[in-house]
């Protein structure tokens, strides 16, 4: 039969975003796969010429919404280290349980996301109904629900009493508790196991030299985790990088299933190892000058950031390699020799999220 | 098989995770960045929101002691409530109601509060 050409995207179902993939079929198996991206380029680089650094943190705060709080930290690192500026450690930590409780919030609504597209709407809701405990969380800690813009350079602006601390535990227990009811529908059941199980192989040899990064890579095997390097609080926290074996669509389920539970157990590290008191803040000033390179883990993967100042207000360049922009070449390595009917499980098993790649 | 069961029945015998939004709400947290608004009697018009506001979303006219935002530009970072230096703006605590037509929040400090 002569090979049939299917468009997949930009708009599609499984995907609230634009990615579109040029999928060339033969028998309903997919033999090649052409990405195509740029739909949603919103320029938001350009504008580090035009705002002073410390108006950028909020403009970094945009490029992507469930990862808000890591890329403000992610570039507010990076500036405070080109102008020396010492962060207290109590603001390091706050960070961490910010950034922490943000990867939770990624991860429970991309395994709702992960349930919808396989089909199973009530498990969808329950992962978003937990994750809406995670939101109020945020809102009365930080004071917005998603963009919580609580990073500035120099520390944060928010800080948390002893009973808001309590409080966070309390809901994170809750949260544990209804979590856990969930695992053995994700690990064990019937239908999850039979839409994701095996489909999507990416070979641990093939992930790392495809340069894959965060549970995409660590659901094939490698045990990469760049909260490893110890940035920020992260460094006073005992932790494993989550590794799983195979490589499929189901590793990945359960790499991202384990990370809630170990965030969930890094905030409670932070919260009991945060100092008594003292500053979360210190003044900055001067402006940044020199070149450097920013690295941290999102929830999907290491992000970038690069920055290049002259000793202005305003930076001469700022760029951003986003986890998903490194995900879309292991993507294509998965799609060929996989039925036209699994393309949307995997296409989301990496958790694609376009206008963080577009920018 | 079955793993999602024993939630399903409970979900059956609990109380529903949603709110009937319009007819209950729920409190607002504390310190929460809602609508922002001025107390423009204290209002010195040092223009110190407008330049450190990352949307560019505040006006001021220092001469006819006029404060102006747009709300719908506004990104509730809060950027301008932390640089106030007499702390004349705030959060409301409650997000913005909807409207069918969107207009500028225009707040002028009156004249005789100016000639004393």
């Amino acid at each position: 039969m002569a090979p049939t050409i299917i468009p997949f995207g930009p708009q599609h179902p499984v995907l609230p975003e634009p990615l579109h993939l040029k999928i060339t079929t033969r028998d309903e198996i997919v033999t090649e796969v052409v990405p195509q991206l740029g739909f949603v380029h919103r320029g938001l680089e350009k504008l580090a010429d035009l705002k002073d650094y410390n108006q950028l943190v909020q403009v970094v705060e945009r490029v992507c919404g469930i990862c808000s709080c890591i890329h403000a930290l992610t570039y507010a690192q990076a500036i405070e280290a080109l102008m020396q500026v010492e962060v207290p450690q109590r603001a390091h930590l706050l960070r961490v349980i910010w950034s922490e409780l943000h990867r939770i919030h990624s991860h429970l609504l991309w395994l709702g996301l992960l349930a919808d597209a396989f089909g199973f709407e009530s498990l969808f809701m329950q992962c978003w109904r937990i994750r809406e405990k995670i939101m109020d969380v945020l809102e009365a800690t930080a004071g917005n629900r998603v963009i919580i813009s609580v990073n500035v350079v120099g520390g944060v602006r928010r800080d948390l009493t002893k009973e808001q601390c309590q409080w966070v535990l309390d809901v994170l227990k809750d949260v544990e508790k209804e979590f856990l009811a969930l695992e053995k529908v994700f690990i064990n059941d019937y239908s999850v196991e039979k839409r994701t199980r095996g489909i999507g192989v990416l070979p641990k040899e093939k992930a790392y030299e495809l340069g894959a990064c965060g549970p995409t890579l660590r659901g094939s095997g490698v045990a990469q985790d760049l909260r490893q390097t110890g940035y920020s609080g992260y460094g006073q926290l005992d932790f494993e990088p989550v590794v799983e074996q195979d490589g499929d669509s189901y590793a990945r389920c359960k790499v991202r299933f384990r990370e809630v539970l170990q965030s969930i157990d890094l905030v409670r590290q932070a919260i009991s190892k945060l100092p008594e008191g003292g500053e979360v803040r210190v003044k900055v000033k001067g402006n940044p000058e020199g070149e450097i390179i920013s690295r941290s883990e999102q929830p999907r993967g290491e992000l970038l950031y690069y920055i290049k100042a002259s000793g202005t207000k305003k930076l001469d360049r700022l760029r951003i390699r986003t986890p998903t922009f490194a995900n879309i070449p292991p993507l294509l390595t998965m799609l060929p020799g996989e039925d036209l009917a699994n393309v949307p499980v995997i296409v989301l098993s990496i958790d694609p999220c376009i206008s963080c790649t577009e920018r | 098989m079955l793993h999602m069961t024993p939630t399903i029945l409970k979900n059956f015998f609990s109380k529903s995770a949603t709110r009937l939004y319009p007819v209950k709400k729920r409190e607002p947290f504390d310190n929460v960045r809602g609508e922002l608004d001025i107390r423009i009697e204290d209002c010195i018009f040092c223009s110190s929101c407008r330049i450190k506001c990352p949307a560019a979303c505040i006006e001021v006219d220092k001469k006819n002691k006029i404060w102006q935002i747009d709300p719908y530009i506004c990104v509730y970072c809060g950027i301008c409530v932390d640089h106030c230096p007499t702390k004349c703006l705030y959060f409301k605590g409650d997000y913005r109601a909807p409207v069918a037509e969107k207009a500028m929040k225009i707040e002028q400090k009156r004249e005789e509060t100016q000639s004393k």
